[in-house]
């Protein structure tokens, strides 16, 4: 059985196992569900008020902002078509929200309200509002189980937002830090560079904010540089996360996968060689 | 022995539910780690009072049902549970007139033999050792033990569970 399992053979099996199990993730996290509920009716009329105030300011300084990437996009397709390149404008979204319930305290894996149900699959793309976040790893019928980007056995396809420089950066096992193990001591890499998703694989939509460089350390003696890096989703600390609905793995992206370009394969965590 | 009917049945069911809540119940950052195996604890129990009823199918279904709850490999608690179900059942005539404290260092064994199988089948299937407080949970089960037994057997008495 364990075997059976480590090969992926019974994704099914899976599936209705997770979806055994949500009754028993319902019942606790029900308790904080009416919390927050009773919080939400009782809240004053003049907190409201505020909130709606200081959201309805966001909201608008966020769509100035949009214009502009309105027009910035446009621009930027011109300029692709005239490459010859296609891109993609932009990716459907389902809102999930967590769950409050822990799971194996060894693992860096989360469970949100969403499954197959509302169209979630495996490998599926996480974000919150500051960045990735990770992908889907089990879904159930309304449930689905998240692994982040942190965990020892993922993996993520990345480029350094200044310069382009391409890469990939793994789960450290600490929700603080990313690593970045295979860049070369003379890479053009500091602190406080911003690391984006480059899209490689197809697993990731391109251009997502995933982390920002905290650390570079070259020894003269080693032949690679340790860089650290610190995830720019509040990994720990969202509540509401966005599952984007990309194009499924395989599909269109089959000439990349194929492509003997070892990035490709990365992303699925456990195939780390 | 008389003929005596099984009863209390939805007990055993609902402790074992109640310990499988405890499981999954969010603890903060620092409590994680050292979150005792309930269902562990409540199997042992079981296993000790009534191993006529409770014994290593109940252990391997109850541990299949925590890989479900917790996402981890499916089969896994299963293989653990079964194993220490065995021992209890095993070995309940003589845990049972042990006193407490000493029955508490036999659970701190069972427990860690338990944790023991976790990590060799995590290291089989290539996750990384998670460290020293990977040994904290037996530890705590051990000092909740006194306060479960003592709670559970009035459980089991109120109920008439035999």
């Amino acid at each position: 059985m364990t075997l059976d399992h480590r090969q992926h053979l019974s994704a099914p099996v899976r599936e209705a196992v997770q979806t055994a199990a949500y009754p028993m993730h319902f019942l606790v996290n029900l308790p904080f569900d009416m919390g927050e509920y009773l919080v939400e009716r009782l809240s004053s009329r003049r907190a409201l008020l505020e909130e709606n105030a200081r959201l309805r300011n966001q909201h608008m300084l966020y769509e100035a902002r949009l214009q502009r990437l309105d027009q910035l996009e446009r621009e930027n397709i011109r300029l692709q078509s005239l490459l010859e390149s296609s891109y993609e404008v932009e990716e459907a979204v389902l809102i999930a929200e967590l769950m409050r319930v822990d799971l194996d305290p060894y693992r860096h894996i989360i469970q949100v309200d969403k499954g197959s149900r509302h169209g979630v699959f495996p490998g599926q793309p996480v974000l919150d509002a500051h960045g990735i976040m990770g992908q889907v790893d089990t879904v159930g019928r309304s449930s689905a189980v998240v692994r982040l980007i942190t965990d020892p056995s993922h993996a993520l396809p990345i480029q350094v937002n200044r310069n382009g420089l391409r890469t990939i950066a793994f789960g450290s096992g600490s929700l603080r830090a990313l690593e970045l193990p295979h860049l070369p001591n003379n890479a053009d890499i500091r602190e406080g560079d911003l690391l984006v998703s480059s899209g490689l694989g197809g697993g990731f939509p391109v251009g997502y904010p995933v982390a920002r460089v905290t650390e570079v350390v070259r020894e003269p003696g080693q032949p690679f540089a340790r860089v650290v890096a610190e995830p720019t989703a509040k990994l720990d600390r969202s509540r509401e996360m966005l599952l984007v609905r990309t194009r499924r793995r395989g599909g269109d992206y089959e000439e990349i996968s194929d492509a003997p370009m070892d990035d490709a394969g990365f992303q699925d965590g456990d195939g780390v060689p | 022995m008389t003929l005596a009917p099984h009863r209390g049945g939805t007990v055993i069911l609902m402790s074992i539910l109640a310990a499988y809540a405890l499981t999954i119940l969010p603890l903060p950052d620092w409590a994680r780690m050292a979150r005792p195996e309930w269902v562990a604890l409540v199997l042992i129990y079981w296993c000790m009072a009534v191993p006529h009823r409770v014994g290593v199918v109940v252990g391997f279904l109850a541990g299949l049902g925590q890989d479900a709850l917790q996402g981890s490999l499916l089969g896994q608690h299963a293989l653990a549970y079964v194993l220490l179900t065995y021992l209890v059942v095993k070995l309940h005539q003589r845990i049972r007139v042990y006193p407490l404290m000493q029955q508490a260092g036999i659970v701190l064994v069972l427990l860690a033999m338990t944790q023991l199988i976790q990590i060799w089948i995590n290291g089989l299937i290539g996750r990384p050792h998670p460290g020293p407080e990977y040994w904290l949970p037996p530890l705590v089960g051990t000092l909740v033990w006194p306060w479960l037994f003592v709670i559970m057997r009035s459980v089991r008495r109120y109920y008439g569970v035999q």
